[in-house]
C-alpha cells in the first residue's frame, strides 16, 4: 500500500458575516489550496458557510492542560476587574 | 509519587470528568483501555460509512429517474464526508489515518455486517436508507452524548445530515408501494431481508456484549444495544404499517405494560456469521475497497510530484 502519509489541516468556518469563524475538523491535503477546496467539498455541502480558513495543523502552538496554573490562574485573584465586585446602592439601580 | 500512585490520581481526575458530564479532549490523560476502546468503535464507524457506499454506488447507474440519481448520489457523497470526519476524530487519539485503512483492508478491523448483505433491486435503496440509515441515526443520536469531545462533536454534525437520507429512503418505499402490484412485490422483498439485519445492527444482546459495560461507564456508549434496538422496533413498527406491507416479525406485538413492542428474537447464528467473514458479500466489499485505494494512487503520486515541483520552484526563485 502505497500512502505518502498527507498533511494533516485545520479547518474553521465563519458561517456568516458578523460571526467568528469556528472550528469544524479537520482533514488531509498536500497543500493549502487543495485543502481548502476538500473543506469546500466536505464541511459546507449544505451552505453552512460564507468563508473557510485552513491552517496546518503542525503550525499551531497550543497551551497544555498540565500549564494551565501558570496560565489561567494569575487572573484569578483580581476579583476587583469583575463588575460584581462593586455593590451599588439601591437607588442607583442599574449601572 | 510513585507512578502507580500517580496514574490512580490521573484515572481519579479523568472519572471525575467523566461523572461530571466533562468531555474528554485529544490531550488529556486518559486509560489506555479508553483510547483503545475508543480508536475501535469510531474507526469501526468510520469504516462503515465508507463500505456502505459500496452497496448504494452499484445503483448509481440504474437509478430510475435523474432526480432519485440526483438524491442517491448526493447520500453517498456525505456517507465519505461521515468517513472522513470520524478517521479525523479517531487519528485524534493517536492512531494514523494509514493504520486504520491497513487494519480495515487486511480485516482486523471490522465494518457494519448490514454492508456484507447484496442490494438486489431499487427496492433495497429504500429499505436501506429507511432502515439502515434509520438504525443507524437511533445510534449516533445517543451517540452526540459521548464522552470524547471529537467523537461527539463528529456525532452532531452527522445527524444533522443524516435525517435526509431515512427521508428519500422511505420515500423510494412509498413510491413503491403506490405503485403496480410488482413494484408494491419489491417493497416488501426489501422490507423482508432487510428488516432483521437492520435490528442486529444494534449489536448484540447487553448480556452478550463485549464492550457495553466498559463503554456505558465511561460513558463512551449512553444507552445499551437493547435499549437502542427497542425505540428503532418501536418507531418503525408505525411506519411498515402506513407502508401497507407485512411486518417481517410475527411476533410483534404492543406490549401495554412496557409500553414498547415486544418483538420475535433475531437469528444470531446468522449475525456471528457475517460478523466472522461468511456474509454475501464480505470479500466482494474488502475487494473493492482495495481495488479503489490502490488504483488511486497516481492521484495521490501526481499531488506529491505536483508539490515537490512548487517547492523546487520557490526554492530556484529564492
Amino acid at each position: 500500500m502505497q500512502d505518502n502519509a498527507l498533511e494533516l489541516f485545520e479547518v474553521f468556518i465563519r458561517s456568516k458575516r458578523g460571526l467568528d469563524h469556528k472550528h469544524v475538523g479537520s482533514l488531509h491535503s498536500e497543500d493549502h489550496a487543495q485543502a481548502l477546496e476538500y473543506a469546500r467539498d466536505v464541511y459546507t455541502r449544505r451552505s453552512e458557510g460564507v468563508s473557510i480558513w485552513v491552517v496546518k495543523s503542525a503550525d499551531i502552538c497550543a497551551s497544555q492542560e498540565d500549564d494551565a496554573e501558570n496560565f489561567f490562574d494569575p487572573n484569578d485573584d483580581k476579583p476587583y476587574r469583575h463588575a460584581t465586585y462593586y455593590d451599588l446602592p439601591d437607588a442607583v439601580n442599574n449601572m | 509519587m510513585s507512578s502507580e500512585q500517580n496514574i490512580s490520581l490521573q484515572e481519579q481526575q479523568f472519572m471525575h470528568k467523566i461523572k461530571a458530564e466533562e468531555k474528554i479532549e485529544p490531550k488529556d490523560w486518559m486509560p489506555e483501555k479508553y483510547r483503545k476502546n475508543l480508536i475501535r468503535q469510531i474507526s469501526q464507524h468510520a469504516h462503515s460509512e465508507v463500505i456502505g457506499m459500496q452497496p448504494e454506488g452499484n445503483f448509481l447507474t440504474r437509478a430510475p429517474s435523474l432526480r432519485r440519481k440526483a438524491i442517491l448520489l448526493s447520500k453517498i457523497q456525505d456517507e465519505a464526508g461521515h468517513g472522513l470526519y470520524l478517521y479525523s476524530a479517531a487519528e485524534t487519539l493517536g492512531i494514523t489515518r494509514e493504520e486504520m485503512i491497513e487494519a480495515l483492508q487486511s480485516g482486523q478491523a471490522k465494518y457494519a455486517s448490514i454492508f456484507n448483505y447484496p442490494a438486489l433491486t431499487w427496492g433495497d435503496m429504500g429499505a436501506i436508507g429507511w432502515l439502515v440509515d434509520g438504525a443507524a441515526i437511533v445510534n449516533q443520536v445517543s451517540l452526540q452524548r459521548t464522552s470524547y469531545g471529537p467523537y461527539s462533536r463528529g456525532m452532531i454534525r452527522i445527524c444533522k445530515e443524516e435525517s435526509f437520507h431515512q427521508r428519500q429512503g422511505y420515500d423510494i418505499m412509498l413510491s413503491l408501494v403506490n405503485g403496480t402490484p410488482a413494484q408494491k412485490a419489491m417493497a416488501q422483498d426489501s422490507l423482508n431481508r432487510f428488516y432483521w439485519p437492520a435490528l442486529m445492527m444494534f449489536g448484540p444482546h447487553d448480556s452478550e456484549s463485549a464492550h457495553s459495560a466498559k463503554s456505558m461507564e465511561w460513558k463512551i456508549k449512553r444507552e445499551t444495544n437493547d435499549d437502542l434496538r427497542q425505540k428503532f422496533i418501536d418507531q418503525t413498527a408505525s411506519q411498515i404499517e402506513f407502508l401497507g406491507l407485512e411486518h417481517p416479525d410475527k411476533e410483534l406485538k404492543w406490549n401495554e405494560e412496557r409500553g414498547h413492542y415486544d418483538s420475535g428474537e433475531i437469528d444470531w447464528e446468522e449475525f456471528h456469521n457475517v460478523i466472522a467473514g461468511n456474509g454475501h458479500c464480505n470479500r466482494q466489499r474488502l475487494e473493492h475497497h482495495i481495488k479503489a485505494h490502490e488504483e488511486g494512487a497516481w492521484v495521490r503520486e501526481a499531488l506529491a510530484a505536483y508539490n515537490a515541483k512548487k517547492q523546487a520552484n520557490k526554492a530556484e526563485a529564492a
